[in-house]
């Protein structure tokens, strides 16, 4: 019996055969007023699950797209509070489900155990910690877990089986497996490395596995969404928002980007 | 006992670790077993003291300032002369061992980041050595305020790769050759500058430069016959001070002193006193003391010192300040200047103004320290930062300058 709305999300969709829409955003940008009308245009485009990111000073694991994105939240006064009222405002709306996606610190700052409270009364239902390796993990994932809410971690290509069997150990509601090395954004080219990198992880867990980093095409999508139990796409939205798309566009591009999904699992499923 | 620090998973008590993306974390378990090889064969450590000493310079000497010392009228100071070493600075010691494990490693490219410069340019210096490709990350602020480095950078052959997020200094020249480790992972080497980030760099920095202290010790024991009482370095990452300080931590008399940048103000921005001013927080890997606001955004600093200008500082300086086995203290941006203008004018030294600032803490507590012994380490020498000078003794840039006495001490 899912516990949650991701773990609910999953199971609903593995009745219907279809991948999950998986959304990034960063909480607050362009302004913390702007975000949740955002997010209600991405949800009617058909994304399936929203990553709420919390803007970070130092986003070392983020490309050129997502840091601008950030800079943008704090200079609009984005705080880790208001990253909360942001979902509170969403959760009023809406039941998506929601992933706050955040550096470490930020949630350090604010007092680990009180984040997670916190987080679930405001109706977030997981959380990844970017930086947080498994090594690390166990004081940080209780509170967490304790305090009912999902704990995601990524899978990397640089991943050793030992590493890949303790992140499936850690991770609950989903596995966000990194399609290629590097930072997040956008990229011509899907990672050969991504199947393979599936398939290894699948070995140890039963968890659905999301894919992401550099998906920025409905092709792109497809094909990921034919591997994968979910579609992450990051940067291409937050490229939408710096450049001042309003909801009809971002509504647009996601709708495309659904279409292109359910088109490659409608396939498969005939094929199969 | 606090010398057998880190445990086997990089923790300095309950500072330092590896909080990093997933991505990062198989090639650190990699340079770690790299590493802990490498460390224990023979021929490695044959081919780096040959190196130290005929290519860079060691052992430095250990140098007693005479007329400094009788112008204080209190403690006796020795300088250990770090800024004798080849490139200029204390970095290459580490820069030399690095470059060999990236060598034994089969990693052909090498990137790094450089604040002051020093470690680019020995970065720069070891890679010409090896023959290795090599990039630099350096903020657009530091760039500017270091341009002698980044020419002599270029003249050894590297691509130097100006920062222009953030604060456009270290920090951001960090996070830059973080993103390039993970998007090249396998072709290259992240050779990392300060006893700083994801274990196991702040270990491995800490042993490349263990020599300074060892070379100390062994040299003070040899001229006075006892250990110094007190001992002085500046700390922005925190290597050459971890290096000094790791020989004297089991003799607990000896007073271990490390100096920040006090910058401009003790108001969060303008400094980069870590001590004072932070607390414990995650950046660029590891848990340590963090300049920061009250959301854990990381706080911009502030010093005349490129190498001083850093938000957080290694993890084992954080643990050692917790267990008060080393004193941590800053000193003002004018301070750190005054004391390299009495050290120029008294001994015929012009410090590195990170150096200048331990010479300053040094002055301030001499005159009340009568018939103690003083070390202090001169990490780097004051040519890189020239043009800093000028801009805060205009009057000696003027075509009748003429100053024949001695700055009163």
């Amino acid at each position: 019996m899912p516990t949650n709305r991701i773990q609910f999300l999953f199971e609903s969709l593995r009745a219907s055969r279809r991948a999950a829409f998986i959304a990034y955003v960063t909480a607050g940008d362009p302004s913390p007023a702007r975000t949740p009308s955002i997010v209600a245009a991405l949800e009617r485009g058909g994304v399936d699950l929203l990553e709420l990111g919390v803007p970070f000073s130092d986003p070392v694991a983020d490309g050129p797209v997502i840091q601008a994105g950030s800079d943008r939240a704090l200079k609009a006064g984005t705080t880790l509070v208001k990253v909360l009222d942001i979902a509170r405002e969403i959760r009023e709306a809406s039941q998506i489900p929601l992933l706050l996606f955040t550096y470490l610190n930020p949630a350090l700052r604010y007092g680990f155990e009180k984040l997670a409270r916190d987080a679930k009364a405001a109706g977030i239902d997981g959380v990844l910690l970017t930086d947080l390796s498994v090594e690390e993990a166990a004081p940080y994932v209780k509170p967490i877990r304790e305090a009912g809410l999902d704990t995601v971690f990524l899978a990397a290509p640089t991943s050793t089986p030992a590493r890949l069997k303790l992140i499936a150990q850690y991770s609950s509601g989903f596995i966000y497996v990194v399609s290629r090395a590097g930072v997040t954004g956008e990229r011509d080219d899907l990672s050969a490395s991504l199947q393979p990198l599936l398939e290894a992880t699948r070995k140890f867990t039963n968890l659905p596995l999301a894919a992401g980093f550099g998906i920025s095409t409905p092709e792109q999508a497809a094909a990921v969404a034919m591997m994968a139990d979910g579609v992450v796409v990051g940067s291409a939205f937050v490229r939408l928002i710096s450049q001042d798309a309003d909801d009809a566009r971002i509504e647009a591009f996601a709708r495309e980007m659904r279409h292109a999904i359910d088109g490659a699992t409608a396939a498969q499923g005939k094929t199969a | 006992m606090i010398a057998s620090q880190p445990d086997s998973t990089g923790h300095f008590g309950p500072y330092g670790g590896r909080f990093v993306p997933e991505a990062l974390m198989a090639p650190l378990e990699e340079l770690e077993q790299a590493y802990k090889i490498a460390a224990s064969d023979p021929a490695f450590q044959a081919e780096l003291n040959d190196l130290l000493s005929n290519y860079a310079g060691r052992p430095t000497p250990l140098y007693f300032a005479k007329r400094l010392s009788e112008a204080l009228g209190g403690a006796r100071l020795y300088l250990k002369r770090e800024d004798l070493l080849h490139t200029g600075a204390h970095k290459i010691n580490n820069c030399l061992g690095q470059a060999l494990l990236a060598r034994r490693m089969g990693k052909k490219r090498i990137i790094a980041e450089t604040g002051a410069g020093q470690h680019g340019v020995a970065t720069a210096t070891v890679c010409a050595l090896f023959g290795l490709e090599c990039i630099v990350y350096m903020g657009e602020e530091d760039m500017r305020r270091q341009r002698l480095n980044v020419f002599r950078m270029r003249l050894l052959g590297t691509k130097v790769v100006g920062v222009a997020a953030g604060s456009r200094t270290l920090k951001d020249a960090i996070s830059e050759a973080m993103r390039d480790w993970v998007t090249n992972v396998h072709s290259t080497y992240y050779l990392l500058g300060s006893a700083l980030g994801a274990h196991p760099y702040p270990t491995m920095v800490r042993d490349f430069h263990r020599c300074i202290g060892l070379e100390t010790r062994a040299e003070i024991l040899k001229r006075e016959g006892h250990l110094p009482h007190q001992i002085f370095a500046c700390v922005g990452g925190g290597s050459n001070a971890i290096g000094m300080f790791h020989a004297f931590i089991g003799d607990e008399a000896v007073q271990l002193i490390g100096v920040e940048a006090g910058g401009r103000s003790g108001v969060l921005g303008e400094h980069a006193a870590r001590f004072s001013g932070g607390a414990p927080g995650v950046l660029h890997g590891t848990h340590s003391y963090l300049l920061q606001d009250d959301d854990g955004q990381v706080a911009p600093t502030h010093s005349v010192s490129a190498g001083l200008d850093y938000a957080s500082v290694g993890p084992e300086h954080a643990w050692l300040h917790d267990r008060r086995r080393a004193e941590y203290t800053k000193v003002s941006d004018s301070e750190a200047l005054a004391a390299a203008l009495t050290l120029a004018r008294t001994e015929g030294i012009i410090p590195a103004l990170e150096s200048a600032h331990a010479v300053a803490e040094a002055l301030k507590r001499a005159s009340a320290a009568p018939g103690q012994l003083f070390i202090v380490n001169i990490s780097g020498r004051g040519d890189k930062d020239t043009d800093i000078y000028r801009e805060h003794l205009p009057e000696l840039d003027q075509p009748d300058a003429n100053q024949p006495n001695p700055i009163p001490v």
